[in-house]
């Protein structure tokens, strides 16, 4: 294990600024849903290579890690069911064309 | 360079290669596959961390379950199987240009951290970190609060997914 | 370096041989290591495969004589020889891609279907010194591997620019990741009957008694959910030839159908292989027999792989025979029987496991075995009554509106 803990820490950095690129600048809803995905596993590659380098007894890396996923999945259960529902009425998935409720 | 920073290297490369192009390419079908690919690199990076468990259950969480929620959403949320039109908004190099400035902010942070170029201390023999996950979440004193609490979610988002989805027409 | 050292323990034997092999033409220790690794994926994977041509053969004469006729036996003695007849006929089709269809994912698809099931290969335990890794999470990763399965066969479906073949896929994997579930649950009771994760602890943990003997229903509820997994009879209305126009594999030709084919059947032998290990003991269980002296030749890695193989092969048999033997089931009817029976029941199963194992811990061995076996007994014998009764409820409700509709 001669990996210094910093070149986890940029990885997860480069793929949590990836994810925002593809949130900020895409216009179907489901891929902004893609973006917000791997900023989700950025963090959890964060929290997992904290855990293994500064305390690997004590669990609390982990524990919250599984929380993430348990959270990343009911977000994605119901934001995929929120976007297929908007479709449904809409008949679009582009989220700029989703703009009743503005003034 | 020794074994290890080889295999790390090139799963960093695979991960970062295949999350830019779940960001760039243009039908959505490819973007939801190209994520698969990101995601079971994360699951070997799990594995290189000695988190066997989060591994396997990042492959069988996300790839067979939220992989294919994205797959199925993206079948059928469309008209034609083709996709048209340009996929970026107008104002995309406004978010590339905050994702390299948030990028170097954070790579500056971490390298001025002190002791981040530590290496990792071997797991001693006696710690079983899979017996140690198991008992943290549900032991009264340190993790079964939000354990549960984290189902209740998934009971809610599972009673909420269906209903949005399933019966949203006859309302 | 005697004959003897092979036979007790043969992988460790050649590695180090080759290491003294290849230090002496002066490669270093690292690439000695990746080296051995590589050979050793190799042996495993060529193992797989050719076992795999062999199930060829055995699921069509098996067929054959489930249906009382002799399967093939022009080419070569008893047919040996079809298998390879039918690879040269599968490799030299034309290789058909569909116009449309998204060439990259269509390739793709049916390697990925195939690298699932060798990816089970690695902890398959064909001994207890011939296996591929001694996972600690071994039984999680069987549940992963049928994850990546369900992933081929949705970009198998989409790729081929095919409503039919769509259509399939969407059934085959709300089939697959329904019956994920009652399968998860059942396979946690060997986990908690072993109190470990790896398949060697839980083959170790079965040296005095079968787990499926102690729990006989987890075994029955994982068989029917590994039937469905598998996606075979009676739950293969997703590729029913005669139905779906073979749903989504109806424009796959040549070696690429043959890939998927092949790759379905040792899926079935791997899952035999795997109800052997969880339940039936293994390349072991014979319970307590290999500790008396005359019988320590069972301790053999030989004899266990044979074992192994074996069991798996009886578990193979029994997927076939009813995969033979019963009609095809409609894609309703098997959602509600895995939401409404399986799934409850199983819960039921595990939580029953779960309490029995910690009451009955201090009993002597015959009486935590007659205490688990009875109370899946009770909870049997409960089901088929509240069954019963629905039913009756049901045939009654008939009876009157049919009376109804005659007056």
């Amino acid at each position: 294990m001669s990996i210094p803990l910093s070149w986890y820490l940029i990885l997860a950095a480069a793929l949590f600024c990836i994810g925002l690129y593809g949130v900020l600048s895409r216009k179907n809803a489901i891929a902004i849903l893609l973006g917000v995905e791997l900023m989700l596993n950025a963090v959890n590659v964060n929290l997992v290579a904290f855990w293994r380098y500064l305390d690997p007894a004590q669990m609390a890396g982990q524990v919250f890690a599984v929380i993430v996923f348990a959270v990343a999945a009911a977000e994605v259960a119901v934001g995929l069911a929120l976007v297929i529902s908007v479709y449904r009425r809409r008949k679009t998935v582009v989220a700029d064309e989703v703009d009743l409720m503005k003034w | 360079m020794t074994a290890d920073k080889i295999i790390f290297l090139l799963i960093g490369v695979l991960i970062l290669v295949s999350a830019l192009m779940v960001v760039t390419t243009r039908k959505l079908i490819h973007a939801a596959l190209w994520l698969v690919a990101a995601l079971f690199g994360v699951a070997v990076l799990y594995a290189i961390l000695q988190a066997g468990f989060l591994a396997v259950v990042q492959v069988v969480v996300y790839i067979g379950a939220i992989a294919i929620l994205f797959i199925f959403a993206v079948m059928l949320t469309r008209r034609d199987m083709r996709d048209q039109g340009p996929q970026t908004r107008s104002n995309w190099w406004i978010a590339a240009l905050l994702g390299l400035l948030i990028l170097a902010g954070l790579v500056f942070l971490i390298i001025n951290q002190p002791d981040v170029e530590r290496t990792a201390a071997v797991i001693p023999a006696g710690v079983d970190t899979l017996r140690n996950l198991g008992t943290a979440l549900v032991s009264p004193d340190a993790y079964v609060l939000p354990f549960e609490v984290a189902s209740v979610l998934l009971l809610a988002a599972l009673v909420g997914a269906v209903y949005i989805a399933g019966f949203g027409k006859k309302s | 370096m005697t004959l003897a050292g092979f036979l007790n323990d043969p992988i460790n034997f050649v590695a180090q041989w080759l290491t003294g092999l290849l230090t002496g033409w002066g490669f270093s220790n690292g690439l000695i290591t990746v080296i051995l690794y590589f050979i050793g994926i190799l042996v495993l994977v060529v193992f797989a495969m050719l076992l795999d041509i062999g199930l060829v053969w055995v699921e069509r004469k098996v067929v054959a004589r489930f249906q009382d006729r002799l399967g093939p036996n022009r080419i070569g003695p008893f047919g040996l020889i079809q298998p390879i007849a039918d690879i040269i006929k599968l490799v030299i089709k034309e290789d058909i891609t569909p116009a449309g269809a998204d060439k990259v994912v269509f390739n793709i698809a049916p390697v990925l279907a195939a690298m699932s099931v060798i990816s089970l290969w690695a902890i398959l335990p064909l001994s207890s010194k011939i296996f591929g890794v001694d996972l600690n999470v071994a039984v999680l990763y069987l549940v992963a591997a049928g994850a990546l399965g369900t992933l081929s066969i949705i970009m198998g479906g989409w790729a081929s620019n095919n409503k039919y073949a769509l259509l399939g896929a969407f059934r085959m994997v709300a089939n697959m990741v329904s019956y994920e579930i009652p399968m998860v649950v059942t396979l946690l009771i060997p986990v908690i009957l072993a109190d470990t994760m790896s398949v060697q602890g839980i083959t170790q943990a079965q040296s005095g008694m079968w787990f499926a003997i102690l729990s006989p229903l987890a075994f029955v509820i994982f068989f029917i959910s590994a039937i469905a997994e598998l996606g075979r009879s009676p739950f293969d209305l997703v590729e029913a030839e005669s139905e779906l126009t073979a749903g989504f594999n109806v424009e796959y030709s040549g070696m690429k159908f043959g890939w998927f084919y092949a790759s379905e059947l040792l899926h079935a032998f791997t899952f035999g292989g795997f109800m052997a290990v969880l339940f039936f003991g293994g390349y072991g269980g014979f319970f307590g027999l290999e500790k008396l002296s005359a019988f320590h030749w069972l301790t053999n890695p030989f004899i266990q792989a044979a074992v192994f193989i074996a069991k798996a092969m009886f578990g193979y048999w029994a997927i076939m025979w009813v995969k033979y033997s019963m009609p095809r089931i409609r894609i309703d009817h098997m959602l509600a029987f895995n939401w409404k029976f399986l799934v409850p029941l199983s819960l039921v199963v595990l939580v029953n496991t779960a309490i029995l194992n910690k009451l009955l811990a201090g009993l002597p061995a015959w009486g935590y075995t007659l205490g688990m076996f009875l109370s899946n007994v009770i909870i049997g014998v409960v089901t088929i009554e509240i069954l019963r009764a629905y039913g009756r409820k049901q045939r009654k409700s008939e009876q009157t509106l049919a009376q109804a509709m005659r007056n």
